[in-house]
């Protein structure tokens, strides 16, 4: 069981600033999210786009924003829980909340901080009918080990870097790999397509285009692909394969939290904007894209702000009574927890003689 | 045929003669078959995709979820109209080589801009990707 102050679900920019807030108040946390890196959207949809209204930051590329943040919490020494998706929260006698993901790993802590964006991000499924029959059972979103394709036939869908790139790295691995995309052109890194091009020219990629995969077939595992090429009927044709790989990227779903018993509106979780962001469920704070209140706007400075403030409510909550008052970090610098200190050079004082 | 009331311009100056710029009239069918007619403006630099959103016409969360960088297709529409489009640009081409439900009348509505060009257009948003 991971123990922690604040449970933060999300790693997005709020939920890593959430850190840093917590951390100047003493407060330990820890983060869950789906992705297999943090950052959230800003790494997963658009790291190499500019971003020109962080204050401060005339322009920050998002992938350099989340650098930035991760170098800012550092010393605060974050836990992780990174891949895996917040499932299940049991609240427990004490006020507390148990959150298990989907993988089991559970988490106690007294606060939980919602910073979960659009939701946690899924791959997308092609619209076929009778796909979700053989979802893994010969169906498979995403590649976990690819140990499991070795010496099997595999066709693979899609058209951008992680359809390329699973069919270059299965060109090794599985005894047959083909491709199938809808365009004759891809929109990966330069050297995937020409690397892509390489192997069907070396026979090791079958290569299907223009064309999509129509239907799935089999009994209980999946036997084979009806393909369309050229979008027209008359030209279908059934592949077998002991495999079928759709990967279309991914796309955020509100997913199991929206179980949770928390006040939704608009796919979004309502939050108290007068004072803290909490939402229905004491203890249980919304912060950053995820939440709603009037006059919400998604925006990155607003889900900072609003970090801010909620660590302010959870320190009351962890310690009932205790008085604390605002310390800036000019005054008072920064005492991480792994034992070091940045403060401002005390300014020397001489006089001329 | 519903009429939308206009979110733009509920309480300034639109039915003086002080506004100059106009809007356009925009049919938008929805993802249950139902027409709106709403005003967009083409002085604010919206998009199609943010018009559909300030009057309400799919649920939050279905829709511009990427918030309007070609990068997801949330916003694809059906163009019913022959009104004239702006161009696809390679982003937007490649993101609909990889969405769902297309047609060759596919457009994302986010990297429509409102133009003066867009009177009359009549688009049927796409299904939603669940």
């Amino acid at each position: 069981m991971i123990k922690t102050d604040i449970l933060i679900i999300g790693a997005g920019p709020t939920g890593l600033f959430t850190v840093f807030e917590a951390g100047l108040l003493k407060l330990k946390c820890h983060i869950i999210d789906a992705l297999p890196q943090p950052g959230g959207q800003l790494s997963e949809l658009y790291p190499k786009k500019p971003i020109y209204d962080i204050p401060g930051f005339p322009e920050v590329k998002a992938g350099q924003l989340v650098d930035n943040l991760m170098e800012q919490i550092k010393s605060f020494q974050p836990g992780f829980t990174l891949g895996e998706r917040a499932k299940d929260i049991e609240r427990q006698e004490d006020g507390s909340f148990i959150v298990t993901t989907d993988e089991g790993t559970k988490h106690h802590a007294p606060i939980v901080a919602i910073a979960g964006g659009l939701g946690s991000f899924e791959p997308r499924k092609p619209p076929i009918n009778n796909i979700s029959k053989f979802e893994n059972k010969g169906i498979h979103y995403m590649v976990k080990d690819p140990e499991q394709f070795r010496d099997k036939s595999v066709v693979i869908a899609g058209g951008g870097d992680s359809a390329l790139d699973w069919s270059i790295y299965l060109a090794d691995v599985a005894s047959e790999v083909t491709l199938v995309h809808r365009r004759n052109e891809f929109r990966g890194a330069l050297e995937s397509v020409d690397r892509v091009k390489e192997l069907k020219d070396m026979g090791k990629i079958k290569l299907i285009t223009p064309a999509e995969i129509v239907d799935v077939n089999g009994e209980d595992h999946l036997e084979s692909v009806s393909i369309r090429k050229n979008n027209n009927p008359e030209e279908d044709f059934t592949l077998e394969t002991d495999y079928f790989i759709p990967l279309f990227g991914l796309s955020p779903k509100l997913g199991p939290i929206a179980d949770w018993g928390l006040e939704i509106e608009k796919n979004a979780i309502k939050v108290d904007n007068t004072l803290d962001y909490q939402t229905n469920i004491p203890g249980i704070y919304a912060i950053g894209d995820v939440n709603t209140y009037p006059g919400k706007l998604k925006l990155i400075l607003c889900g900072f702000h609003e970090a801010t403030l909620m660590c302010q409510s959870a320190f009351a909550k962890i310690h009932p009574g205790k008085r604390n008052v605002l310390k800036y970090t000019t005054v008072g610098g920064v005492a991480g927890f792994d034992g070091t200190k940045k403060e401002a050079p005390k300014s020397v004082i001489r006089s001329i003689d | 045929m519903r009429s939308a009331e206009n979110p733009f311009r509920l309480n300034s100056f639109a039915t003086s003669n002080i506004v100059t710029t106009m809007d356009v009239k925009i049919t938008i069918i929805d993802r249950d078959g139902t027409a709106h007619k709403v005003d967009a403006p083409t002085d604010m630099a919206m998009n199609l995709m943010e018009v559909v959103r300030s009057y309400e016409l799919a649920p939050e969360g279905t829709i511009g979820i990427c918030g309007g960088m070609a990068m997801c297709a949330s916003c694809q529409c059906y163009v019913k109209s022959d009104t004239p489009l702006r161009e696809k640009e390679d982003d937007e081409e490649a993101m609909l080589a990889e969405a769902f439900y297309v047609q060759d009348n596919s457009r994302l509505s986010c990297q429509i801009p409102i133009t003066e060009e867009l009177e009359g257009l009549v688009v049927e948003l796409a299904p939603s990707e669940e």
